[in-house]
């Protein structure tokens, strides 16, 4: 009888396993293994041709800076903004919750349009800007904010989960003992959430190097100048040259992969932390 | 230190205290407002400059119609799926023991970390025209489903994964000792317990899939009346210089994102207070 079971349960197990396995080859893994092998069909020289133009060069450059610019400035606010929902009592904190939150369910392409809105000619600071020859739309100012905009709230999702887990009585102590708020801010709170610091930095990053749709409406897209290496992957495959789209998004791939692995490992450090 | 200042400590601990909540509240907003409020607000002025009448007429038009409903409808499709699919891949990661898990629990969060638009071109690579297995689904509503499969996959995966994994065997064991089979154990015992990580990731998953755009530009074909989603058709409107309707749409995807996450919010509130409720 028991034995019974143990098997019923055991094919049960396997039926449940494959169906899972199978749906995340279908889903993930199949067209990610098959776009390496397009990539590579005819050896590596087409695909680092392909890699090497100048303006896929200048789209991967500007990516990096876009992120270079945007992952700095959203972890000092992430931090500041977990430590201000967990340790401060103030009211309308729901709001800046669900405010907070919002980047993670709107559609780039609305960030996109909503810049627009604010910086382009006829938009609300146009005028202003105009008069002034400041440069925000079609220009890195414009696709800083887009980025900024939708890599928002990482840092802060990762540390305020922490920061409740630790509670504030090492921060009391210290506090007690004659710190100052800089002081227990640095010596004690900092080095307690620095893995989920780590953890939202890298997801942060992600975020930025593969963001597409806001991007894709602020910056104008101009080859060489304003066009980002999501955007040349777009432009690439609009020109029919499957082989360099494929290639510039292997790389983006390989960035994901490394991505990942860094989540993997700050993940189990954060755990046993 | 001397009496004195261990005393006078106290009150203007507090009052410093005030102080750096007055000043990252003012770092905070003044920032959210720069990145986030202001833009919004642009948004939402924008679509009411035609009053309610030009808003309606443009979100009712047939075109935008035809994209709310194909984003609404294959948004509430994929959630659906990944209610069923995450909670099944979740179940398998936490329970199960395979040669390789660790691996399958790390690729789960691929579509996070890579950018959508090569999701999309990396569907069409085995979906599309030239596909090595013979399925050729590109430019059909079948190709918008399985782009937002991708992408939205980790969701719910990723908020039911840890809840399963704190869950307490004992209770599952006591009903199966006393004659509960195993789907009556996971409906009546599991299931409660999971059912608040599940309805947040489908909502995510749902939020996520509606807005979707760099997943869809290749693989959809972006056909007015039949491939067309919202957020394509928003970015159409932008290229050819039609900023009214454009907002007009993109305030409907706001709203349903500010929805959506109010709704996440709501059900975060009941658990923990369910939470609260039953340890003392």
């Amino acid at each position: 009888m028991r034995n019974v079971t143990t098997l019923e349960r055991s094919a049960g197990r396997h039926a449940l396993r494959g169906i899972a396995l199978v749906y995340l080859v279908a889903v993930l893994v199949g067209p990610l293994a098959l776009v390496f092998g397009r990539t590579f069909e005819d050896g590596v020289a087409p695909a680092w041709n392909a890699l090497t133009t100048p303006e896929t060069l200048h789209a991967f450059r500007l990516t990096l800076v876009v992120t270079a610019i945007a992952v700095p400035l959203n972890t000092v606010f992430g931090v500041v903004c977990g430590l201000l929902i967990v340790r401060h009592r103030f009211s309308g904190k729901g709001f800046l919750n669900a405010f907070v939150d919002l980047p993670l369910a709107l559609s780039p392409v609305v960030v996109g349009l909503s810049l627009f809105l604010l910086y382009g000619r006829e938009g609300w600071f146009g005028a202003w800007l105009e008069r002034h020859d400041v440069q925000v739309l079609f220009a890195l100012p414009g696709m800083v904010l887009a980025t900024l905009f939708v890599s928002l709230p990482f840092v802060c999702r990762e540390v305020v989960p922490t920061l409740r887990e630790i509670g504030d009585e090492q921060e009391q102590a210290a506090r007690t003992l004659g710190a100052n708020g800089l002081q227990t801010l640095r010596r004690i709170t900092l080095p307690a959430i620095r893995w989920a610091i780590v953890y939202g930095v890298v997801l942060t990053a992600a975020r930025c190097l593969g963001e597409y749709g806001a991007v894709a409406i602020v910056s104008g897209r101009v080859q060489g100048q304003t066009e980002t290496a999501t955007l040349r992957v777009d432009e690439r495959y609009d020109s029919f040259d499957l082989r360099g789209a494929y290639a510039i998004s292997l790389v983006l791939a390989l960035l994901a992969v490394l991505v990942l692995i860094a989540m993997t490992v700050f993940q189990r450090r954060e755990e046993t932390a | 230190m001397t009496a004195v200042d261990v005393a006078s400590r106290a009150p203007a601990q507090g009052l410093r205290g005030e102080r750096a909540t007055a000043l990252s509240l003012g770092v905070v907003v003044g920032y959210l407002s720069v990145v986030v409020a202001l833009p919004m607000a642009a948004l939402v002025s924008a679509s009411a400059a035609d009053g309610w009448s030009g808003f309606r007429e443009v979100v009712t038009s047939p075109q935008a119609t035809a994209a709310l409903q194909l984003s609404f409808g294959a948004a509430l499709a994929v959630a659906l799926v990944n209610g069923l699919i995450g909670t099944l891949i979740a179940w398998v990661l936490v329970r199960d023991e395979f040669r390789g898990k660790r691996l399958v629990d790390a690729v789960i969060d691929l579509p996070f970390a890579l950018p959508t638009i090569v999701a999309g071109l990396v569907l069409l690579a085995l979906y599309g025209p030239a596909s090595p297995v013979g399925v050729d689904v590109a430019f059909t509503r079948t190709a918008v489903v399985l782009a937002l499969l991708f992408v939205t996959l980790p969701f719910v995966v990723r908020t039911v994964q840890p809840v399963l994994r704190e869950l307490d065997r004992e209770m599952e064991e006591a009903a199966r000792s006393l004659g509960a089979s195993g789907l009556a154990t996971f409906r009546r015992i599991v299931l409660p317990n999971i059912l608040p990580g599940i309805l947040s990731g489908v909502a995510l998953a749902f939020a996520r899939a509606i807005g979707e755009i760099g997943a869809l530009v290749v693989i959809s074909g972006s056909l007015p009346f039949r491939t067309e989603v919202a957020s394509v058709y928003v970015l159409a409107r932008i290229e050819s210089g039609d900023q009214a309707g454009a907002a007009a749409v993109a305030v409907v995807l706001l709203a349903v994102s500010f929805l959506v996450i109010l709704g996440i919010g709501a059900v975060r509130r009941l658990t923990t207070r369910h939470e609260a409720a039953v340890r003392p």
